[in-house]
Parts: C-alpha cells; structure tokens; sequence
C-alpha cells in the first residue's frame, strides 16, 4: 500500500477510467482524466483492515488450567470465564460440542486462562475473576451472582439461593440453574445444600462436593448430625442472633450459650433475629 | 479474467466448506481469516461508526456460525462461502436498521476518527485526506444497497466483475452496470474532490486495486 505505483500501472488507471468517465466538456477534459484515476484509487484507500477485535468478539478461547477437581477446560470471552468443565469428563471435540450446544459460538485454542481463573480454581478464596453470564437468563445470573456471594466454608439450603435471587417461591428452578451451572468452582456451587442436611447433587458428584466443603473447613458430618436432631439455625443467647450453622459468626458461639432451631420463625418467637451477614431469613425490622 | 488467478471465483475448488464440513470451528477460523476485511470493507458502507460497523460484522458472523451449526454436511460442502457471508451481512444489516427505527436513537457518542494507520502521511495531508475519505464514504453511505455493495467489492476490495456478479447473484454485465452507475453517482457528488490527484505520487494513489499482489493477502 506505502509503495508508490510505477508509472505504467498509474497510466493503466488513467487509460482505464478515462473511457468509463465520459468527457464532457473540453474544459474538464484535462481534469476529468485525472478525477477518473482519482476515484477508483480513493476508493482503494477505504479498504481498512478489520479491527482486531473483531476476532475476540466472534470467537470465544479456551485453554485448559489445574483446579481442585483436577484438570478442567475453561472456555473464556474478552468478558471473562464463560464455561468450565473437567477434562476427564470430556475430550477436546466434547468440549468444543458441549459449548456449541449451549452457547452457539466458535471456540479456539488459547495459551492461558485469564488473569484470576487460575487461582480461584485451584480455590484461592480472595481471588474474584470476571465471569461472563450473558448468556443465561435474568435469572439464571441471579441464581448464579447469589451462590457465588457464599463465602468458603459455608453451605446454604437451596431456597435461600432462591430467595436472594429475588424469586423466593423457585426453589426447584434455582436447583436446575446450579445443576447445569456453566462455571463450576468458580461459582461455588458445591456449597448450596438441601434444606434437611443432606449435600444434595454435585455435577461431578457428592463425593466430590463434600471433598470441596471439607477442604474449606466445613464440617458436613455435623451438619448431617444437626439435620438429623431438627437443628437447621443456631442462635446465640448473648447476641440474641440467629444465624446458619456454619456462618462464621456462629461458629464462634460457645455451646453455653448456643439454641438450636428447626425454623427461623421459632427463633423468632423465641426472641432471636436474623443475622444480617448469613441472611437466614430477611429481617422483618 | 486474469486477474482471477491466485484468489477468488474460478481457480480451483475453495478449500474452506470442505474444513468446515470436518471441523466445524477450525474451518469457521479460515472463513473469518479469509472473509473479515471484506465484510468490514462492507459493514462501514451501511453505518458511519466504526466500532457499529465492527458490531455488525461480528454479528452477521456469529449469525453464519449459527446458520453452519444447523446445516447438513452437504449443504456445507456445497457453500459459495463469500456469497453466502455477504447475503447474510446484507440481512443483519437490514435487522439492524429496523430494529433501530424502533428504538429511539442513544445519545451521540464521541468517537475519535481514527485514519487507517497503514500508511503515514504529514498532519495536512492526513487532515485533508481524512475530510475526503469521510465525503468519501458519506456519498458512498448515500448509494442504493446493490450499487454501494457493488462499487466496495469491485474498487475498494478489488473483487474480479465475473465475482461480484457473483456474490450479488446477478450477471456479470449487470454486476458492471451497478459498479459504473455507482462511480457515476459518487463523481456527481464529489465533483472536483475526486480529483486531487498526483501531486505527487504519494499515498493519495494506492496500487491499483487489481495489481497483484496488492493489498490483499
């Protein structure tokens, strides 16, 4: 493009659209010749190369990365973390079909992850990836913003995710949102459990949830133990709060002065109001 | 049709549906790498704003992604790959005008008006040629679809005729008679803007669109 044309070329286009542009007018002659050259060479001049994120729009990348279930593939948009599944579940072409299927765009090889995805599979508590959920529902996004504001070590039943999703009632519906949930690990979905103490499924299993939940410190043996006596809210008499079992403020109660109970409203009558930290229930003040 | 060889219509089958058809997202790379410049060439003909014209290509790719995902591997096989891209662009083009017709305009956004950084012309120059590239492309805007999508393949992308009637689906001689009434209209209104012609041979005067082994790859 910088290279000057030769003079033959540049009296090819003259010659060239000089016959195309007719002459009008003697005056103009002289100068219609050139204005004819002019065009086509001006028009030349718009070619500009597409931009080169035009690319990063199209295709999203993926690569593969260690994390606390051993080896996964993360799919990732200019956005952030879009899609993450094992790689002993999936080969590359199940991989690439998998993300077809739900997401319906082109996927390509990276060298690495994004900044942030790294730590936080291998289960870095501080680190906060940008994460890519357009391509869920309003709902979907609020299921999943609301599992990953579960701080490690801690579980919730699955209607509190409901709940904080702004849509109390759709239990089962958060359920299913979790259980396909596109970026496990990195939306700790493994720490949302069954209201009765049970850990419920895990898409790579419940070996593996209770695995994760005890690697964070979380004990789900005694939860279980909880469940099974009708201790579903601990509440402490010296701060008269009641709070989930393992929110980290009731896991500094001394058993003199912890009540077990079954319903938030029991602790209610009982004198006891919601924590605002593990937000058993929404407080009524 | 000389200038055929090396690139385009006729010289040998495109290798690209073939890749496409045994690996969907390898073969869809080489289309992107093989198609992006010319449907952005094309994309900043229907919008003034660069970043919507590259909104745009982006779009009407994913759009072709979607459209292989759902096609059979013959139907894939059988692909006039730059035709059918160029058709689908015109489409999205066309939802896009109508869905922004329904909406009420955002507010204008700045933009700084970056000039093609290829080539480095003095500050001057480079005003003066940014003012008539933007008449340029204004008058262009201004051009009826098949004229203006006729004018870019032949002069700014430097498509054979025998190609552009091909991706318009009409004959050559009809595909020449757009690209002419399209140079018409636009030396109509330019006038003597067209012309500033060799002051010196500078960057004003690119090669020529058809010289080989020009600008494109």
């Amino acid at each position: 493009m910088s290279t000057p044309p030769t003079g033959t070329r540049l009296t090819g286009a003259l010659e060239n659209t000089a016959d195309a542009h007719n002459t009008a007018t003697a005056a103009s002659h002289t100068s219609g010749a050139s204005a004819g050259a002019g065009l086509p060479a001006l028009l030349a001049g718009l070619a500009d190369p597409a931009p080169r994120g035009l690319d990063d729009r199209v295709f999203t990348r993926w690569a593969i990365a260690p994390s606390r279930v051993g080896e996964v593939r993360v799919a990732f948009t200019t956005a952030g973390a879009q899609f993450v599944r094992p790689v002993a579940d999936l080969d590359d072409d199940a991989f690439v079909a998998a993300y077809r299927r739900r997401f319906a765009r082109p996927l390509r090889p990276a060298a690495r992850v994004p900044a942030g995805v790294a730590p936080s599979l291998r289960g870095r508590a501080g680190a906060r990836p940008a994460l890519d959920l357009d391509a869920g529902t309003a709902f979907e996004r609020d299921v999943l913003a609301a599992a990953r504001r579960i701080p490690p070590g801690q579980v919730r039943p699955y209607g509190w995710v409901a709940r904080e999703a702004g849509r109390p009632g759709a239990v089962r519906a958060a359920g299913s949102v979790l259980a396909r949930n596109p970026l496990p690990l990195l939306v700790p979905c493994h720490r949302v459990v069954r209201a009765d103490g049970d850990l419920g499924a895990y898409l790579f299993g419940t070996d593996r949830k209770a695995d994760l939940l005890r690697a964070e410190g979380a004990d789900p043996e005694r939860l279980a133990e909880l469940a099974r006596a009708g201790v579903h809210y601990l509440a402490s008499d010296t701060t008269g709060i009641v709070c989930f079992p393992t929110c980290r403020d009731a896991r500094r109660i001394t058993p003199a002065h912890r009540h077990g109970f079954a319903s938030v409203a029991d602790a209610r009558n009982a004198g006891y109001r919601p924590c605002r930290t593990c937000r058993p229930a929404v407080d009524a003040a | 049709m000389t200038h055929d060889a090396g690139w385009g219509a006729t010289p040998g089958p495109d290798p690209v549906p073939g890749l496409l058809a045994r690996d969907l997202d390898r073969g869809f790379a080489e289309v992107v790498r093989r198609h992006r410049d010319l449907l952005y060439s094309v994309s900043r003909t229907f919008t003034p704003s660069p970043a919507d014209a590259e909104d745009l290509a982006a779009e009407a790719l994913l759009r072709a992604y979607r459209a292989l995902c759902g096609y059979s591997a013959q139907r894939i096989e059988a692909l006039a790959v730059r035709p059918w891209l160029l058709t689908i662009l015109r489409n999205t083009a066309r939802n896009r005008a109508r869905d922004a017709a329904r909406r009420p305009a955002p507010p204008p956004r700045f933009e700084p008006v970056v000039d093609d950084p290829s080539h480095e012309p003095g500050p001057a120059e480079q005003a003066e040629r940014g003012d008539l590239q933007r008449t340029l492309r204004a008058a262009l805007a201004a051009l009826p679809e098949v004229q203006r999508i006729a004018v870019v393949l032949r002069h700014v992308q430097g498509l054979p005729t025998s190609e552009v009637a091909h991706v318009l689906g009409c004959k050559e001689g009809t595909a020449k008679s757009h690209v002419s009434r399209g140079l018409a209209r636009l030396r109509d209104v330019l006038g003597d803007q067209a012309e500033p012609v060799p002051r010196a041979p500078g960057p004003l005067v690119p090669a020529h669109p058809n010289a080989p082994g020009g600008r494109h790859r």
